[in-house]
């Protein structure tokens, strides 16, 4: 790369943070938040995705369905920069390019993921865990001196209201229970602060009553922000869900309600074993 | 879900008063800093008198030969705090912390070789004397500036700090972790000890320097000197400690620990993993650097042998035996190992190396936690 492009590069990144390093986001002035288009993901030969094309409205709740090896994961990974497509385009609103930029970059431009196993800093309390997802200055040296603001605490409280471990604030989070690590990891995602949440199976692993919670939480998120679900539960599916897309060998195969994509007789083929 | 609205009101003010509060917090919760920290104290006050003061033929006179050996574990001490932050909090274990180590003390010993002047054998007023004895004409371009002690402390700082800067970048940018980083870091250090070995150079080769004359123009062999330089020792040790509490008190140092402990999901909440990860690795050399330097004017003596890939490993060793990830178990574990080691290599020579393995196998198995870990468990119990 040319010094003049490197330069622009860097033009770009610094001109999409404001003073205190928060990026301003996405530009969604067409309702159009994710931008998917032909992407392709082989690993040795096998076509994870296959030019999979998808289209995230702006505060849409969207589930992703689709059996085993469909390639849900690795489109994750593509959106957060994980894994490099070979070919295609990601767009996060208008003007940001996701294959351009690392996963760090991807997370400060406001895309937020849970992950299927959840993964909280075990070591850390409760408390520190969601002072460390907190959106704001990443960078070393604001760190080192960083100390919370009262409105920050104040924000930290609430999300500990929301998920519900108000209680175990100081707790280490390696002895949280797997429900409660899934909602700490929600509550993580919350302080992100992110205008696209990317959730991987919620609601593994939680008592009916969990899942209810989560249900309310992310159809309550939605609207605002955008959020994309992906989840094996079809009855928790059927509870949040508008529209539903199923994917199948790293592609599209149906997209709708969940009504009209339970009657397509090609999902019911490959999908529900029918 | 307005509300969960993030304004990070990041205060710059009065930035001082904020950094001595947070330390002030985080030191009256650490016991054990607090024991290190004494203990320094004594050693500063007590050390000198019973040097200087307490007549030779009083039983309670320490000895030149024992404020050498205990500045010398002093030093060590401090080089396993750096290896302790960069293994203990940020999860890389570095093999090669002794290359940075004997940077500084090369550094350090380039000012003393300077310094020596027309008193060399070869009474050469410019060049060192193996210089006049390997046939150079004139001083090589890398030693100039050298003679100044101001320039040769700012050489200390960065030439381990740069080292370990652009191997950091270039490693941790590649994302190589675990158990190849630590076979890269002994390379790097076996690497620039064959370097340091070869007389063209322009380092001594294997003879490395010796015969300081003076420091500062304070004699190296006057008693006071000695204490100068000891007290030295304890005082960057105090406050090379309380800088790394108060790092891993910080923010950024849950962000390292958050590192060492889930990497891929600190990246994924918008931490630039890699940045972190060359900052606390520079930081960490830096310290090394700084313990050569204040080791090479006490035992006066560099050479190459320093640079030893054993020795890496055997700060490892210091650190997992007084506990990882306590800091002042680093130092506890520095001090008790090479006390034994100058114990066994005096009464029993050619078992030190392995009493040194077995010390390590006992440690890893029985003492996950170290030797520090031990008295925290009792204090549980009891």
């Amino acid at each position: 790369m040319s010094a003049v492009a490197l330069l622009k590069n860097q033009m770009q990144r610094w001109s999409r943070r404001d003073a205190q390093g928060r990026s301003f986001g996405p530009d969604i002035s067409h309702q159009t938040i994710l931008y998917l288009e032909d992407i392709t993901v082989s690993f040795d030969g096998f076509k994870a995705l296959n030019a999979l094309t998808l289209y995230i409205n702006v505060g849409e709740l969207r589930c992703i369905i689709g059996p085993n090896g469909a390639g849900k994961t690795t489109m994750m990974d593509v959106i957060t920069g994980k894994t490099r497509p070979d070919s295609g385009s990601a767009w996060f609103g208008q003007t940001i390019n996701l294959l351009e930029m690392n996963e760090p970059e991807i997370a400060q431009a406001g895309i937020g993921r849970k992950f299927q196993k959840p993964t909280v800093f075990e070591q850390h309390s409760v408390f520190e865990n969601l002072e460390l997802a907190m959106s704001g200055r990443k960078s070393v040296w604001p760190n080192l001196h960083a100390r919370l603001s009262a409105q920050q605490r104040e924000n930290i409280d609430r999300v500990l209201e929301t998920i519900g471990l108000q209680g175990h604030r100081q707790r280490r989070a390696g002895a949280l229970s797997h429900g409660q690590k899934q909602w700490l990891e929600i509550g993580m995602l919350l302080m992100q602060d992110p205008q696209l949440l990317l959730v991987d199976e919620p609601v593994a692993g939680m008592t009916p009553q969990e899942t209810e919670r989560t249900a309310e939480l992310l159809t309550s998120l939605a609207g605002e922000r955008s959020v994309v679900v992906v989840e094996h539960d079809m009855v928790f599916v059927r509870s949040i869900a508008k529209t539903v897309t199923v994917l199948h060998e790293g592609s599209v195969l149906a997209e709708g309600s969940m009504d009209e994509v339970q009657n397509n007789p090609k999902v019911k083929e490959v999908y529900l074993g029918e | 879900m307005t509300a969960i609205v993030n304004n990070p009101s990041v205060s710059l003010l009065s930035d001082d008063a904020h950094a001595r509060s947070r330390l002030w917090q985080a030191m009256s919760t650490d016991r054990g800093g607090q024991v290190l920290l004494s203990l320094l104290l004594l050693l500063a006050l007590a050390v000198p008198i019973l040097h200087l003061v307490v007549p030779d033929s009083s039983a309670l006179h320490i000895s030149s030969y024992t404020v050498t050996l205990l500045g010398k574990y002093l030093c060590y001490g401090l080089l396993a705090i750096a290896v302790d932050l960069i293994w203990g909090y940020c999860g890389i274990l570095s093999l090669g912390h002794a290359a940075f180590f004997s940077l500084g003390g090369y550094a350090m010993g380039m000012y003393l070789m300077r310094q020596i002047g027309t008193r060399g054998v070869y009474g050469d007023p410019l060049l060192p004397d193996f210089m006049v004895f390997l046939n150079y004409k004139e001083l090589p371009w890398f030693w100039h500036g050298f003679d100044m002690f101001w320039f040769a402390m700012i050489m200390v700082v960065l030439a381990p700090g740069i080292l370990a800067y652009l191997f950091g970048w270039l490693a941790f940018r590649s994302r190589v972790t675990g158990v190849y980083l630590s076979i890269i870091t002994q390379a790097l250090t076996y690497a620039l000890m064959l370097a340091f070995f070869r007389n063209d150079m322009g380092f001594g080769g294997n003879n490395g320097f010796t015969d300081f004359k003076d420091l500062l123009g304070f004699a190296l062999n006057k008693p006071t000197t000695r204490i100068g330089l000891f007290l030295c020792t304890v005082f960057i040790l105090a406050v090379a400690y309380l800088a790394c509490r108060y790092i891993v008190a910080s923010r950024a140092g849950r962000v390292v620990t958050a590192i060492r402990d889930a990497e891929s999901r600190t990246r994924f909440i918008g931490y630039r993993v890699e940045s972190y990860k060359v900052w606390v690795f520079a930081f960490s050399a830096i310290l090394a650097g700084l313990a050569g330097a204040l080791y090479v004017p006490q035992v006066g003596i560099i050479n190459p042998s320093e640079f030893a890939p054993i020795n890496s490993i055997e700060v490892v060793i210091w650190v997992a035996v007084g506990g990882r990830g306590t800091l002042y178990g680093a130092v506890a574990g520095a001090v008790l190992v090479n006390y034994a080691k100058t114990y066994f290599t005096a009464a029993l020579p050619e078992f030190w190396l392995y009493a040194l393995g077995a010390l390590f196998i006992l440690a890893t198995l029985f003492l996950p936690r170290g030797l520090v870990g031990l008295l925290d468990k009792e204090k549980v119990q009891a």
